[in-house]
């Protein structure tokens, strides 16, 4: 166990190296400079080149992202903190700290300050998405899967192919125009603001409303396949010919066998709710990670790119290393070959 | 025993009272297409404490009738006419409660295949408690209480361990004794068992077809069990009926059955069975022309019409053929069982095999194929080896059929698979024709190597490509080895191929998925013999096919392997069938040769301990032949970190002493080529009384 813990540890630091190399790269060909971002549209010509000259942009990538790399683990300052440069940055948790991700361009505070609120508000939305997503998707899947064709089954299908097909901007603003506009029950947006009138859990309910019909139509259909090809195993004839009355079958037998395949899948969703939902939270104002990536991405704030590159494949390999232990918790084959 | 045998078919049902009565029972499926007739009008009765076998091959319909018996026939079969009545309660109109009650406590089943038949996900232990907690309402403790004893009951060593391993921690013969206990758990009164022994090593099967013999005496419950092997169905059953296209054939008591069977389907049943006291030399095999029509096209009248060779159209083609009976018990459905001789014979066309010839051209010497297990990249030990193969010795002369025998783990495989290159050998020479190929993959031989040595593999669904024609795949091999290069040449060649198979030349342009089990490995054959080899390798050729297919395949090999004087290296686990078509054996044990000779050494004393184990574990198709009752313990131990000594010395039920375990056993020659590896001297050996005695005056 000792040996499979430190081999997956090894291969996040890699992973983790590796992307944020990557995503490094990338951004060089993004058009801009983030002089030119971070002095403003009315900054002078000579002040850029100026500051471009200070922070060094000119090295070549690999010195950059080297002294990138030294500030994260606080073996150098942060040159955009330097007093020299006049653009008054500043950490109050110092220049030179392990975890330092640096300083934003676009919100012009460092990333530490802007990066943990919203993961803060993203992992609530999704946390609370994801505990309904998983039960909601698990009873209808294997309820459809149990009876193959029969009408609750086809019901069900076609309930997930619906609630997949339908892109969430849409069902979004569908539900919006029933909850906000109709009933007046809702409010429209949720910038997690108290002072907006409405409480914070009533901001809460259509973004989750619009990520579990999305993705539960999904996970539903996983689990249902699953759970109708084990309901055809000869170990499940075996269990009926037992005399074993139908409930006990599909519960006894069957479920946790139907669990092995979706389950890796299921976990997977965790990735798509921390950092994929950038649609739902543009349509409802939410104040997410998701689209704190895509306004990032647009500005070139590379450092706050990074930052959220790393957050999110941690979170990526953690949900991995969950998956497989779990994966062979539910079969006894893995566990104990 | 004997007498409980005798009485049961001289003077019906004294025994007991009709437990199962199946009456003019129809069996359908439904689809879009309409319903197809599975069994068309079915009667048969068994009675309390008697054991009944079904015979038949696969899709007469054996299956069918057992899932029907428990009302669990899917969402698309359906009883259609007729009753079934278990135990004076009709199934056919049981309602689910009362179907519960029915299954587990009065009907429990065995299944085909044990790994597929037990929950992956839960230990044995719980998978067997829960039957007496149904059934019985036992709380969990004594649930569990009854479970331990009957694995001790089924002969499991440490029951407490069995019941908390998962299925996938127990061997296939292990799991069949679970799966039979979980179905004696609520002491049923019927037991079904459906193929139970089929993918058993043969020495495992004796012992599993033992335990059904003493469960029952034990407990008394009634048998129906089916079977395609006849061999299995002489050893266990009182009564025997056997099935062609869902219609019950013949039904007979077994020794009756054997000795003069009276329909000409199993009459040719019979004569496709191959037997321990025949060979290619005295016998051929008379397979059953044709296949077996599909379910939806069933001829009128009789359903093997279009297959017997005394069909008359006036009689036998008009109405189904009404059951008549021959002798007390006898029951046939044959309106010409009275002229049966006229036109059944034994020997209709009589297969010449070849003769070998002197000339060498296969020489294994010492050769030996290890892999090492253990991981490698963490620097831990490379300690654990798998030996599959170690010193072989052995050679084959040209025209020979070479077999090699023994049960999974022996190694055979392995070695066929350096053979025709698919793996390197470790250790030793391997000469084919003259060259050493013991090191030299596939990829790096030159065409005339390819050509000479051809492999014919077990599953012929899995060798030929899905997406490419039956020709097409025989024309590749003919364009690969440079035989034939024209379009024209090739279909010409392909023609020629197909009618040496005896296949007929349209199907080369059917995809394999159309094709049936038989004909797919005709064609399989005939793309070996394309680039005219010298050596063709036949990894349990016929293992998967049904006994009928496979005595005609065996005929086409013999009449092929006549003709072109190809060296065939036969690697089987049926000895019944290494002994029809053998010249010399060769019989390995855990990646060893243990014994080797002559084919009718082998079968005689002097046998080594082993393969006088293997023998005594043969189902024979024959209830007179008398048989010496000799069981192995456990089972085929893993091949890896195998013992210093003989590799059989942990199962041998002679073993001499310490010797066996830590010396290597001399090869002891017993004349004539027969070779025995073994501590116990030739004399010694040669004192065993036979493994067989025909004893026609009484049974067993």
């Amino acid at each position: 166990m000792g040996r499979f813990i430190f081999k997956r540890a090894a291969s996040l630091v890699l992973t983790l190296f590796a992307a944020s190399f990557l995503v490094f790269a990338v951004t060089e060909f993004s058009p801009s400079n983030v002089a030119r971002k971070t002095l403003g549209p009315f900054a002078l010509q000579s002040q850029v080149d100026i500051l471009y000259q200070k922070l060094g942009l000119h090295d070549p990538l690999a010195v950059r992202y080297s002294r990138w790399l030294g500030v994260l683990l606080g073996l150098k300052a942060d040159p955009l903190q330097d007093p020299a440069l006049g653009l008054q940055f500043k950490d109050p948790r110092g220049d030179k700290y392990f975890g330092n991700f640096g300083y934003s361009t676009l919100y012009k505070a460092p990333v530490n300050d802007v990066i943990w609120g919203r993961l803060k508000a993203t992992a609530a939305l999704a946390g609370i998405a994801f505990a309904l997503i998983v039960p909601l998707s698990l009873v209808l899947g294997v309820l459809a899967g149990m009876r193959e064709g029969s009408g609750l089954d086809r019901t069900i299908s076609i309930f997930g192919i619906v609630a997949t097909s339908v892109p969430e901007f849409a069902s979004g603003v569908f539900l919006v125009a029933l909850f906000v506009v109709g009933l007046g029950w809702l409010p429209g947006t949720s910038p997690l603001d108290a002072g907006s009138g409405w409480p914070i859990w009533t901001q809460m309910v259509l973004p989750v409303a619009v990520l579990v019909l999305y993705d539960s139509g999904y996970v539903v259909r996983m689990v249902r396949g699953s759970m109708a090809e084990v309901m055809n195993k000869p170990y499940i004839r075996t269990a009926i010919l037992k005399g074993l009355p139908m409930r006990e079958v599909v519960v006894r037998h069957a479920v946790r066998n139907a669990m092995i395949a979706p389950f890796t899948v299921i976990l997977l969703q965790i990735n798509f709710l921390i950092s994929g939902v950038v649609v739902t939270e543009m349509v409802f104002a939410y104040p997410g990670f998701g689209r704190m990536i895509l306004d990032a991405s647009l500005f070139g704030d590379i450092a706050l790119i990074e930052a959220a590159t790393l957050i999110a494949l941690t979170i990526a390999i953690l949900t991995q290393l969950v998956s497989d232990v779990g994966y062979a918790f539910l079969n006894p084959q893995i566990r104990l070959a | 025993m004997s007498a409980a045998v005798d009485s049961s078919f001289q003077t019906p049902a004294p025994a007991g009272r009709d437990l199962l009565v199946l009456d003019h029972v129809k069996v359908e499926y439904v689809s879009s297409l309409g319903a197809v007739t599975a069994i068309p009008d079915l009667s048969l009765t068994i009675r309390a404490g008697e054991s009944y076998g079904l015979v038949g091959e696969s899709g007469c319909g054996k299956s069918t009738l057992l899932m029907a018996i428990l009302g669990y026939l899917g969402p698309t079969g359906r009883i259609a006419n007729g009753r079934i009545v278990f135990d004076g309660m009709d199934v056919t109109k049981a309602d689910a409660a009362a179907l519960a009650r029915i299954r587990g406590r009065g009907v429990s089943i065995v299944y085909q295949d044990p790994n597929a038949a037990l929950n992956p996900t839960l230990t044995i232990g719980r998978q067997l408690a829960e039957v007496p907690m149904l059934h019985e309402g036992l709380d969990g403790a004594s649930a569990r209480a009854r479970a331990r004893r009957i694995l001790t009951d089924v002969h499991l060593p440490d029951p407490d361990a069995v019941m908390d391993r998962y299925p996938h921690q127990l061997s296939g013969g292990q799991k069949q004794r679970v799966v039979i206990a979980m179905a004696l758990l609520a002491n049923p009164k019927l037991l079904l068992l459906d193929e139970p022994t089929t993918g058993l090593d043969v020495t495992v099967e004796a012992a599993v077809l033992d335990l059904v013999n003493e469960l029952r005496e034990k407990y008394g419950t009634t048998l129906l069990y089916i079977s395609h092997n006849l061999g299995v169905i002489a050893k266990v059953c009182d009564r025997v009926g056997v099935m062609y296209l869902g219609d019950l054939v013949e039904e007979a008591p077994v020794e009756e059955l054997f000795a003069r069977p009276r329909h000409p389907y199993t009459r040719r049943l019979l004569a496709c069975v191959p037997r321990l006291d025949s060979d290619k030399h005295t016998t051929t095999f008379l397979p059953i022309p044709g296949q077996p029509p599909s379910l939806g096209s069933r001829p009128r009248g009789c359903s093997f019409g279009p297959r017997c060779a005394g069909f008359e159209p006036q009689r036998c083609g008009m109405a189904p053929i009404a059951e008549e009976e021959t002798d007390p018990g006898h029951a046939v459905r044959c309106v010409r069982w009275r002229e049966l001789d006229q036109f059944e014979s034994r020997d209709k066309e009589h297969v010449a095999p070849a003769s070998p010839s002197a000339e060498k051209v296969l020489e294994a010497i010492d050769l030996s194929k290890v892999y090492e297990l253990g991981n490698a990249f963490f620097g831990f030990s490379s300690a654990r080896q798998l030996v599959a193969n170690e010193d072989l010795s052995f050679d084959a002369n040209k025209g020979e059929i070479l077999a090699i025998v023994g049960e999974s783990g022996s190694g055979k495989s392995t070695f066929a698979r350096i053979l025709a290159g698919l793996q390197d050998a470790s250790g030793g020479k391997l000469r084919v024709l003259g060259e050493d190929l013991s090191r030299m993959p596939a990829s790096r031989r030159t065409m005339e190597q390819l050509a000479a040595v051809q492999m014919v593999f077990q599953n012929p669904d899995a060798t030929l490509n899905p997406s490419h024609t039956a020709g097409f795949s025989i024309g590749r091999a003919l364009r690969k080895f440079g035989i034939a290069r024209s379009r024209k040449e090739i279909d010409s060649r392909v023609r020629d191929l197909f009618a040496m198979v005896r296949l007929s030349p349209h199907l080369a342009r059917q995809r394999p998925g159309r094709l049936s089990g038989g004909q797919k490995q005709r064609v399989a054959i005939a793309r070996a013999f394309a680039g005219d080899p010298k050596m063709l390798v036949a990894d349990e050729p016929v293992s998967a096919l049904d006994v009928s297919v496979q005595a005609a395949i065996v005929n086409l090999l013999l009449q092929i392997q006549a003709r072109r004087g190809a060296t065939i290296v036969f690697i089987s686990h049926d000895l019944a069938l290494v002994r029809h078509l053998a010249d010399r054996v060769v019989v390995m044990y855990l990646g060893r040769v243990m014994e080797m000779g002559p084919v009718a050494s082998i079968f005689a004393p002097p046998y080594h301990p082993y393969t006088e184990a293997l023998l005594a574990a043969v189902p024979v198709p024959d209830p007179t032949v008398k048989q010496k009752h000799l069981r192995l313990e456990g089972e085929p131990p893993s091949p890896i970190n195998v013992p210093a000594g003989c590799r059989f010395a942990a199962r041998c039920p002679r073993k001499v002493g310490a010797i066996c375990d830590n010396t290597p056993p001399p090869e002891r020659d017993a004349g004539g080529g027969h070779m025995i590896a073994c501590h116990i001297p030739i004399e010694e050996l040669k004192a065993v009384t036979p493994i067989f005695s025909a004893d026609p005056g009484q049974v067993s």
